[in-house]
């Protein structure tokens, strides 16, 4: 079988600033180009923005303290807005926030844009609320983002470590999106990661036409929360078309 | 464990928030609140805002992120979005608390039980009537991710997540120092379908001391 076509593509870099909304039925995937990526998301419904994804109900509808496939991205309002449907990285972070000015300033040193142009240093609160005031959002709609790429382990007393060189290169997810939903991104590096040297590492961003859901899918085979969740967004459609 | 010699009987103000209930109350900065958990494994709903700017708010990601562990303690900073402390917890003789379980909503109790306990009395339902009491125009956006104090939700090292029995007990408490002036809101829990409270909710206590 041939490799699908995307219907969009781009490359990120620089921080990787990126906000679209991506419509149900539809693939986004992701590649880290180089290795040891680190891509912070937040996905709020298209229209009913005030709705978003939700870290506690994604983490204990699944039991899990980490994203792979076939595991699903869960909204606050009971509704699924995506499904891991292909995963060559194995563990996503889902829990240690993202980089601010202060501990970017902080790790890296200040690199302001006069001296280093487009290299300067970007941190990820920053990117995300730019991205996110040009659909009218702000810091009342920041919530703990996804760090996907990266992996934190926590041991039996929970406390926490970054695992190195964890993503590789032409590593990738895909995220299959079940409700209309706008995706606000950025590549800044995770804020646990102990690399001194600021390097945000490059990302292709792809769009395809997603497959039929099929009764067996297997993210909805994954746990009865999340066939329940799918019905829950199905029902918004059904409901409001 | 951690204990206080505060005495109760010295407290500036004592409320009982019943199961259900919801609790909005300013803590000034230096005073000292200690929640009790009156009969053991109650879990109480926790969101805290900077009283004079409710956009700066608890944020769970940046608490774990400064202090690179999953679990509250004594010496835990709860940690703003702007990257303030808020407060500093300084007993405990719980041991645990939990921020990554977010608290219960009727919609969410859908996906994780049944489509048939969406009339059920959630969490989120009691801290959208909190912050309307704060009013200011807060809504459904400033319900962030918040603290479940007396919860045991353990992550094992392959990444495996559970509502573990309570490590709570009837009169375990938890004391926090505000580090500025903060605004509490508290949902004391009415979740029925969690083995994590035995099916049973209960009384939590607030004590503020000056």
């Amino acid at each position: 079988m041939s490799e699908p076509t995307p219907i969009y593509s781009i490359d990120l870099h620089h921080g990787g600033l990126w906000s679209r909304i991506i419509g149900r039925g539809k693939t986004m995937r992701l590649t880290d180009l180089e290795g040891g990526a680190n891509v912070g998301m937040l996905l709020y419904h298209a229209h009913e923005r005030h709705e978003r994804y939700n870290m506690p109900d994604t983490l204990k509808g699944q039991h899990i303290f980490y994203l792979r496939a076939p595991y699903c991205l869960h909204s606050d309002m009971g509704r699924l807005f995506a499904s891991i449907t292909q995963d060559t990285v194995g563990w996503h972070d889902t829990v240690c926030g993202c980089t601010n000015a202060s501990l970017v300033a902080e790790k890296y040193g200040p690199l302001p844009f006069q001296e280093a142009r487009n290299e300067y240093h970007r941190n990820a609160r920053d990117s995300f609320l730019i991205e996110l005031a040009k659909s009218g959002l702000g810091e009342r709609d920041l919530v703990p983002n996804l760090n996907l790429f990266s992996k934190v382990v926590a041991d039996d007393d929970g406390h926490l470590s970054f695992v190195k060189d964890h993503s590789k290169p032409g590593d990738h997810i895909d995220l299959r999106f079940e409700m209309d939903t706008l995706v606000v991104l950025n590549t800044c590096q995770h804020p646990l990661d102990p690399d001194s040297k600021y390097h945000p590492r490059k990302v292709k961003l792809e769009v395809f036409i997603a497959d039929t859901v099929s009764p067996e899918d297997a993210s909805l085979e994954a746990r009865p929360e999340n066939a329940r969740a799918w019905r829950n967004s199905q029902d918004y459609y059904t409901l409001s078309a | 464990m951690t204990t206080s010699s505060l005495n109760p009987s010295d407290a500036v103000h004592s409320h009982t928030i019943l199961a259900g209930d919801h609790w909005l109350h300013e803590i000034k900065q230096g005073q000292i609140l200690r929640i009790i958990d009156l009969e053991g494994n109650q879990a109480a709903d926790t969101l805290f805002y900077n009283a004079h700017d409710a956009l700066d708010r608890y944020s769970a990601a940046d608490t774990i992120q400064r202090q690179g562990n999953l679990y509250l303690t004594t010496g835990t900073r709860l940690m703003s979005t702007r990257g303030h402390p808020l407060l500093t917890i300084i007993a405990d003789t719980c041991g645990r608390h939990d921020t990554l379980g977010g608290a219960c909503s009727r919609e969410s109790n859908t996906m994780r039980y049944s489509f048939e306990v969406e009339h059920m009395h959630a969490c989120r339902d009691s801290f959208l009537c909190g912050i309307h009491e704060w009013g200011a125009g807060l809504g459904k956006r400033d319900i962030t991710c918040n603290i479940n104090f007396f919860m045991n939700v353990p992550v094992t090292p392959e990444g495996g997540l559970s509502f573990a029995d309570g490590i709570s007990g009837p009169g375990r408490y938890v004391e926090m120092r505000a580090e500025m002036d903060v605004m509490c809101l508290i949902s004391n829990c009415p979740q029925l379908n969690n083995p994590c409270n035995a099916y049973n909710p209960t009384p939590v206590r607030a004590l503020i001391w000056d």
